[in-house]
């Protein structure tokens, strides 16, 4: 059944096939029930809905259906959209003009039941690919020759605008206390608490959450806490107050923070230590990305934590196994953090020359220790800090590079056009590279990629694999971080400008934390694996995916 | 009208030379005496004259009074037709002698601010038209325009402006009284043309806080309707102020930091920006952190519009850095409560960018639009080239 599932294409064309499907997955284990009868409850309400929507000119429900379709990546109420659509839906089209004489009542309720059938399809194939893939998470994944289908969802943090996705997460918040507590327990009012958005959000980014600092989510949750760890709830405060900032130290401590975790972990009875301790870690992640939306290299470190949990063999006693764990963890650390830098270092050094005059922006740990390597190297350069409001992080490098005795200049960003004819490097760090090519980074590296480029300085971004991640995007807006906005409010000559900006109903204050920079203004990305071009991270991954 | 922002000056320094001024003014007041009406006059002006010149020196500083460029640029124009009225002189020779030498004390004590230099050509171009025009010849101002003429003309234009004319005073006042009104309805007149160029829904870019946009961006708030987007310009963050003047009209203004100036652009219509100056080449100087906004609308190929109101024209033309530029305290970049690094790292805080003409799509002026490839020929118009260098 799972050789089944790799091999063929998720066009399925036999309708007796779909229905065997149902009655088989009907049959499996007890893991389906509660995904079935929420594909049942929305059976249901789609059922509703149709006839709810009887009155409407039967166009637009024409419409709305071809819509669905060709659009999967829109944030849709239903499951995703399969491959398995199109072609009842195809039959649907061809249909729908010969029923056009045909009254309209007719013609809902016959759109209602394919609407139904559609619905356990896809049902039975989520549940079946869920079925099959924890059965065979053992096996070697499908061989990368094959494209995967796009089966992701869109991530909750960039739906704030759809109301029904925010019913979604509140639910799934609460049923998580459930689940993270076991039957025998009976605690109520203890959940995952759910931060509530601050301030008037600029309308181009209503879709994004916006918090403020002042109200930490850990505030929330009342003492003692059952649900969630300790160490997470503190990694939590951490996080929202900005005091763990910059993605290699969040994924780091958050690697730490799983050690304890696993540390203080005992298996109930009657269950597997590879099943339930995932299933533990659902809450705090949830309760994480509630304080701070995950950075990508959180999002692969869960991602291989979760592997490696859940490749535990079942016969592995406890203590044995979490001393795999934390070795498991205790050497992703140190590949892919530390060796990384050492990697990336050796690698940037040769691109350091004596005399050169090297632009670094903001506080990048990677950057900071190239630059340290090179200096005790003995390379003669000196480094140009430029910082940026409201976060004026390079100050913080600044500090750190001038223990080390190097010589450094500080400017802020404004003044960009009058340090650049002085520059012959520009090194940048980056938060995640995304697949096609775009660097994300913290807002303002794409200003100075542009105005490096505008005086022909070579651009370099340094950036460990591990950061590396699937996702595409195109510009700022579409998936993107809102800090607090009241970091943007300043007092000079005793005159606040801003201070009452709430009051004033016109006035919005946006504090973007990421921007994406083009890959033509990028010359040259180091990694721990080389020198490549920005065009080559699709590469990389497919290689670490066969690699894995 | 563009801020000047503040200065700490070099305290005993300053201190010094304003000891110096009184000093001697206080000796030029015991030297002449009291009783002649004439010297009166002269004491008076001269007074004048020097707390013009120290208002300059301490402009922007927290002692002077923050005024903006068409005020500075009044107050000269003003102080020109005194010194016409009261000083002693017999013909336009002396005239432009005296304005000449008046002319470079002032752009001495603040070479940054450019009006007050714009003023003294076009009152020294003003004195030329009135004489020509009292000489009854026709040849005003087509001197330069063509080759055969300067070749034929070899003689003529030695003209040293010694004649006496009664009425040329009357004349000159009189045309130093339009050139001020002219001033007082520039930024009317620039916002007049605002509907011309603003739709509605659009998003407009700005940074800064300049009194022209301003005006212009209120008056084509009155009948559509549109976003703003306002870059703080930090460190001085004129950019809040600017925003929550806007946001008294009724405009939807968003207020973000400098960094997030190409995060945002691809959402951006145009780009409306004030400036300090604007140069002879068509380029501007103006507040730091425009060039990078010009570069990013380049980029992604949004109309780059600069309201300038014609005084700010000034026949500069974009030097090297040392004589360009333009540096206050580092203080505002890197306080003091930061400690022991700031004795080992240079901080630099520059107050002006050069933004170079290419990049710029239109000049809007009290005298309608223009292209910066024509800033050349408005200049010639307003100012004689034996003028550009005081």
């Amino acid at each position: 059944m799972g050789d089944r599932l790799t091999t063929s294409t998720l066009l399925v064309t036999e309708e007796d096939e779909k229905k065997h499907e149902i009655i088989r997955a009907k049959g499996e284990g007890k893991e389906l029930t509660k995904e079935e009868k929420q594909r049942l409850r929305k059976e249901k309400k789609q059922h509703k809905k149709n006839k709810k929507d009887d009155r409407g000119p039967p166009e637009k429900e024409k419409e709305k259906e071809k819509a669905s379709v060709p659009a999967p990546s829109k944030p849709a109420t239903q499951s995703p959209a399969h491959k398995a659509a199109p072609v009842p839906v195809n039959a649907s089209a061809s249909e729908s003009p010969v029923a056009a004489e045909k009254p309209a009542k007719s013609k809902a309720e016959l759109r209602a039941e394919r609407r139904a059938r559609q619905d356990s399809e896809r049902a039975s194939k989520q549940g079946k690919k869920e079925g099959g893939q924890q059965s065979t998470s053992s096996k070697p994944k499908a061989t990368p020759n094959e494209l995967q289908p796009v089966v992701k969802r869109l991530p909750d943090h960039v739906q704030v605008d759809d109301p029904v996705a925010l019913k979604k997460l509140a639910k799934k918040l609460e049923r998580q206390q459930k689940s993270g507590q076991g039957c025998s327990l009976n605690i109520t009012g203890v959940k995952v608490p759910l931060r509530s958005d601050y301030g008037y959000k600029v309308s181009l980014f209503s879709h994004l959450h916006q918090y403020s600092r002042k109200n930490p989510p850990t505030q929330q949750i009342s003492i003692p806490v059952t649900v969630i760890h300790p160490s997470i709830v503190r990694l939590g405060l951490q996080y929202s107050q900005g005091i763990i900032a910059g993605s290699n130290a969040r994924s780091v401590a958050l690697l730490h923070a799983f050690k304890q975790v696993i540390q203080d972990y005992s298996t109930p009875p009657n269950e597997e230590l590879s099943r339930d301790l995932v299933n533990k870690l659902s809450p705090y992640i949830s309760f994480l990305s509630q304080c701070r939306p995950l950075s990508a290299s959180m999002g692969n470190a869960i991602k291989y934590i979760k592997k490696e949990i859940s490749n535990i063999p079942s016969q592995c006693k406890e203590e044995e196994a979490k001393r795999i764990l934390q070795e498991c963890i205790d050497s992703y650390i140190n590949e892919k953090i530390i060796l990384a830098s050492e990697a990336i270092s050796k690698y940037a050094i040769e691109k350091i020359s004596d005399g050169d005059v090297i632009l670094v922006y903001g506080c990048s740990s990677l950057v900071n220790h190239i630059l340290c390597e090179a200096f005790e190297k003995q390379r003669k350069f000196r480094v140009i800090v430029v910082d940026s409001r409201p976060r004026l992080e390079g100050r913080e490098a600044l500090r750190r590079l001038v223990k080390k005795g190097i010589r450094c200049t500080y400017v802020l960003i404004s003044a960009l056009s009058y340090i650049l004819p002085e520059v012959s490097k520009v090194f940048l760090g980056a938060h995640a590279l995304l697949a096609n090519g775009y660097v994300m980074s913290r807002v303002g590296t794409s200003q100075i990629a542009l105005v490096a480029k505008a005086y022909n300085v070579p651009v370099l971004v340094c950036c460990e694999t591990y950061k590396f991640c699937e996702r595409v995007q195109t510009d700022s807006f579409v998936s993107n971080e809102l800090d607090d906005p009241d970091d943007l409010i300043v007092t000079r000559n005793g005159k606040t400008h801003l201070e009452n900006w709430q009051t004033v109903k016109s006035l919005g204050l946006l504090n973007l934390v990421y921007d994406v920079t083009p890959p033509d203004f990028v010359d040259l990305v180091i990694t721990d694996l080389g020198m490549i071009p920005c065009t080559s991270v699709p590469v990389v991954l497919r290689v670490k995916n066969v690699d894995q | 009208e563009i801020h000047e922002p503040e200065e700490v000056s070099v305290w005993f320094r300053e201190g010094s030379s304003c000891c110096q001024e009184t000093l001697a003014r206080n000796q030029r007041f015991t030297e002449t005496p009291v009783n002649m009406p004439g010297a009166d006059k002269e004491t008076d002006l001269s007074e004048r004259i020097e707390s013009f010149l120290s208002e300059l020196k301490r402009c922007g500083s927290g002692a002077g009074s923050l005024r903006g460029s068409a005020e500075t640029a009044r107050e000269t124009t003003a102080l020109l037709r005194r010194i016409t009225a009261q000083a002693r002189w017999g013909n336009a020779g002396e005239l432009m002698e005296i304005i000449r030498k008046e002319g470079r004390r002032m752009t001495a004590a603040q070479p940054s601010e450019t009006t007050v230099g714009n003023m003294i050509r076009r009152v020294l171009k003003i004195i030329r038209e009135e004489y020509a025009r009292s000489r009854g010849s026709s040849e005003e101002t087509d001197q330069q325009e063509s080759l055969h003429k300067l070749l034929t003309s070899g003689g003529s234009s030695e003209d040293n402006f010694r004649q006496h004319f009664t009425h040329l005073k009357a004349n000159v006042i009189e045309a130093i009284n339009e050139l001020l009104t002219e001033l007082e309805g520039t930024t009317d007149n620039i916002s007049m043309q605002a509907l011309e160029h603003i739709h509605s829904n659009e998003v407009i870019m700005t940074i800064g806080r300049s009194r022209t946009v301003e005006a212009f961006l209120k008056d084509a708030a009155r009948k559509r309707k549109f976003h703003v987007i306002v870059a703080e310009c930090a460190p001085f963050c004129q950019g809040h102020e600017m925003a929550t003047s806007l946001c008294k009209e009724d405009i939807e203004t968003t207020v973000i930091p400098d960094a997030a100036i190409f995060a945002v652009m691809s959402r951006v219509n145009k780009v409306i920006i004030g400036t300090q100056t604007v140069l002879a080449n068509g380029g501007l100087r103006a507040v730091n952190g425009t060039h990078t906004l010009a570069l990013a609308a380049k980029h992604h190929s949004t109309p780059l519009i600069v309201c300038a109101p014609m005084f700010k024209l000034s026949p500069q033309f974009p030097n090297e850095e040392d004589t360009f530029h333009k540096f206050v305290s580092p203080h505002e970049v890197l306080p003091f409560t930061e400690g022991e690094i700031l004795s080992k790292v240079n901080a630099h805080c520059p107050v002006f960018d050069y933004v170079p003409p290419e990049l710029i799509t239109l000049f809007i002026s009290n005298i309608g639009g223009n292209a910066p490839s024509y800033i050349y020929r408005l200049m010639s118009e307003l100012y004689h080239p034996e003028d550009h260098e005081l």
